[in-house]
């Protein structure tokens, strides 16, 4: 039986923050989202205390006064370096592995014999813990949907020690006796819905329904996660991994932007960095939307929602190309009188860039912007980001709080640990 | 038309060129840098503003520079294992030894592997 693991990494950017400061170790701590608007992580002090995952910050600050919460805003620098560091040894440990998203991967345990796997587990789970310093659960399972639950168990269970492997029949319907069906990878919310109003609260219920049931009520991607959780792999190595049909960058504003002036920086930084991330992907976009929208929280200020969507006639990565077209999209939803607390900018109809059309009306010198893109990318990448951005950018500091950020202790020199000694 | 020029004599002795890097971070997932503040361990040549390069997963042996976790603060020392306490010594008279033991918030958070200075 061939079989597939899920490293997590447990509270990830709670776990980051921790590695730099380790009195926060037995310490509730929590994360904010960029510019502080809502909580994105929580250590399990925190979960401990009813805060929910999303709620915004200004609803816990009772609750952060009253525990002695430590809080932080978003380190993305941080942790995107931590998340290359678990990652690389994941890949230097397993054959193949996916990289799900920052702080998970799959990985491919073809090849190993079933004895060995827990002790691998546990290995590698000690060992991410001692040389990154960052804690994770390696669940390992026949089917990627059944190693997700497995690597939630060891976080249920410590004496687990970050490792559990789940394949006997009789393991695997214990186990998902007690795990909520809504968390089960692949069930979203309608799906959710349909079976709580069946009664159906836990992921056994699911598994034991025929098949046929199974297949009437949620279609193909049901049926999918129904045979995952019976041990037969309907989702492969390469399936999640198919091109992102959507780059979006969007920001709550740390105080409210009134004039067009201030949503035209946000925005051309917005449009700035969605270009980069194309380029990156070796993608184009056909499509581009701009967003701005009103404090919904706010009782007492008029509310305002407005999206621009609009199409290129040659799908582009060009910052300026895309800049321009994105401050004409502003120019047409924009209204006076609003106070606007969250902008942004996305990006649909994604090609990969080689499969590009051209057009004989195209009037831009795309190779020649090519190069120059090349070359602001180049320079933000060794420089830091923004170094060279375009003038309508304005300073970089205007739209976002940022007062309680850590330290980029592993990418910037002027930022590395202080040692007294 | 080729240009194709004199072929250079070195093309087949061509080696990587030295990168300090590689040298001196030997498991990347597990150095980490940081900057000395302060001068307790003076006479084992570590000046205020030197940089140290850390591996987090290195075994803390008896004598070894530690950068190490106490009551809340990191610091540098030899660390010397006594047992059921450590000795964390400083290499400056005017400093004394700390005594580390169950009553302290206390970890070795890495072992020093190399000093960068400037001169």
């Amino acid at each position: 039986m061939p079989f597939v693991g899920l490293c997590d990494c447990n509270n990830f950017f709670v776990s980051c923050e921790r590695v730099f400061r380790p009195d926060l170790e037995h310490r509730p701590v929590m994360v904010l989202s960029n510019n502080d608007g809502c909580i994105v992580a929580r250590s399990n002090e925190v979960k401990a205390l009813g805060i929910k995952m999303g709620t915004p910050f200004y609803q816990a600050r009772d609750l952060v006064r009253r525990h002695n919460i430590a809080v932080f805003s978003s380190n993305y620098q941080l942790y995107g370096d931590m998340s290359q560091r678990v990652m690389n040894i994941l890949r230097k440990a397993v054959p193949g592995i996916e990289v799900y998203s920052i702080d998970e991967a799959f990985l491919n345990l073809d090849e190993m014999p079933l004895e060995s796997l827990q002790p691998f587990a546990l290995n590698l789970s000690a060992r991410i813990r001692r040389e990154v310093g960052i804690p994770v659960s390696i669940g390992i399972s026949p089917t990627k949907t059944l190693a997700k639950i497995a690597s939630k168990l060891c976080k249920q269970y410590p004496a687990l020690k970050g490792g559990c492997l789940m394949y006997r029949t009789q393991d695997v319907e214990k186990v998902l006796g007690r795990f909520p069906v809504s968390d089960v990878w692949g069930i979203g919310r309608r799906s959710n819905a349909k079976l709580q109003a069946m009664g159906i609260t836990h992921a056994l219920g699911l598994y034991n329904m025929p098949r046929e049931q199974v297949n009437y009520l949620f279609n193909l991607p049901g049926l999918r996660t129904w045979k995952e959780l019976h041990g037969e792999p309907c989702i492969g190595f390469e399936d999640v991994q198919s091109d992102r049909q959507t780059v979006c960058i969007s920001r709550s504003f740390a105080k409210e932007m009134t004039t067009l002036e201030e949503l035209d920086a946000a925005i051309s930084t917005f449009t700035s960095k969605v270009a980069e991330k194309l380029r990156a992907h070796g993608q184009c976009a056909q499509q581009l939307s701009v967003f701005i929208l009103t404090n919904r929280f706010r009782e007492d200020a008029p509310q305002n929602y407005q999206i621009k969507t609009t199409l290129f006639d040659v799908a582009t990565d060009d910052t300026l190309e895309m800049s321009e077209r994105a401050a004409l999209s502003l120019r047409q939803i924009f209204k006076s009188g609003y106070a606007y607390k969250k902008a942004g900018v996305m990006v649909t109809r994604l090609m990969p860039k080689r499969g590009v059309q051209s057009s004989m009306l195209d009037n831009i010198d795309r190779t020649r912007r090519a190069s120059l893109m090349e070359a602001i990318d180049a320079i933000n990448k060794t420089e830091g980001n923004y170094t060279v951005r375009l003038a309508s950018q304005g300073e970089m500091d205007q739209f976002s709080a940022r007062t309680m950020t850590s330290r980029r202790f592993t990418t910037r020199w002027d930022e590395i640990i202080d040692v007294k000694v | 038309m080729v240009h194709a020029g004199f072929p250079s004599p070195a093309e087949d002795f061509m080696d990587v060129a030295l990168d300090l890097n590689k040298e001196l971070v030997r498991n990347p997932s597990s150095t980490f840098f940081a900057r000395v503040k302060g001068d307790s361990m003076i006479d084992d040549g570590v000046n205020d503003g030197d940089m140290l390069i850390i591996d987090k997963a290195a075994e803390p042996v008896d004598g070894c520079l530690a950068v190490c976790f106490v009551d809340g603060e990191f610091t540098l020392k030899r660390y010397l294992n006594k047992g059921d306490y450590a000795i964390l010594m400083p290499a400056n008279k005017a400093y004394k030894p700390i005594r580390v033991d169950a009553d302290n918030q206390f970890a070795i958070w890495g072992v020093v592997k190399y000093l960068v200075k400037k001169v």
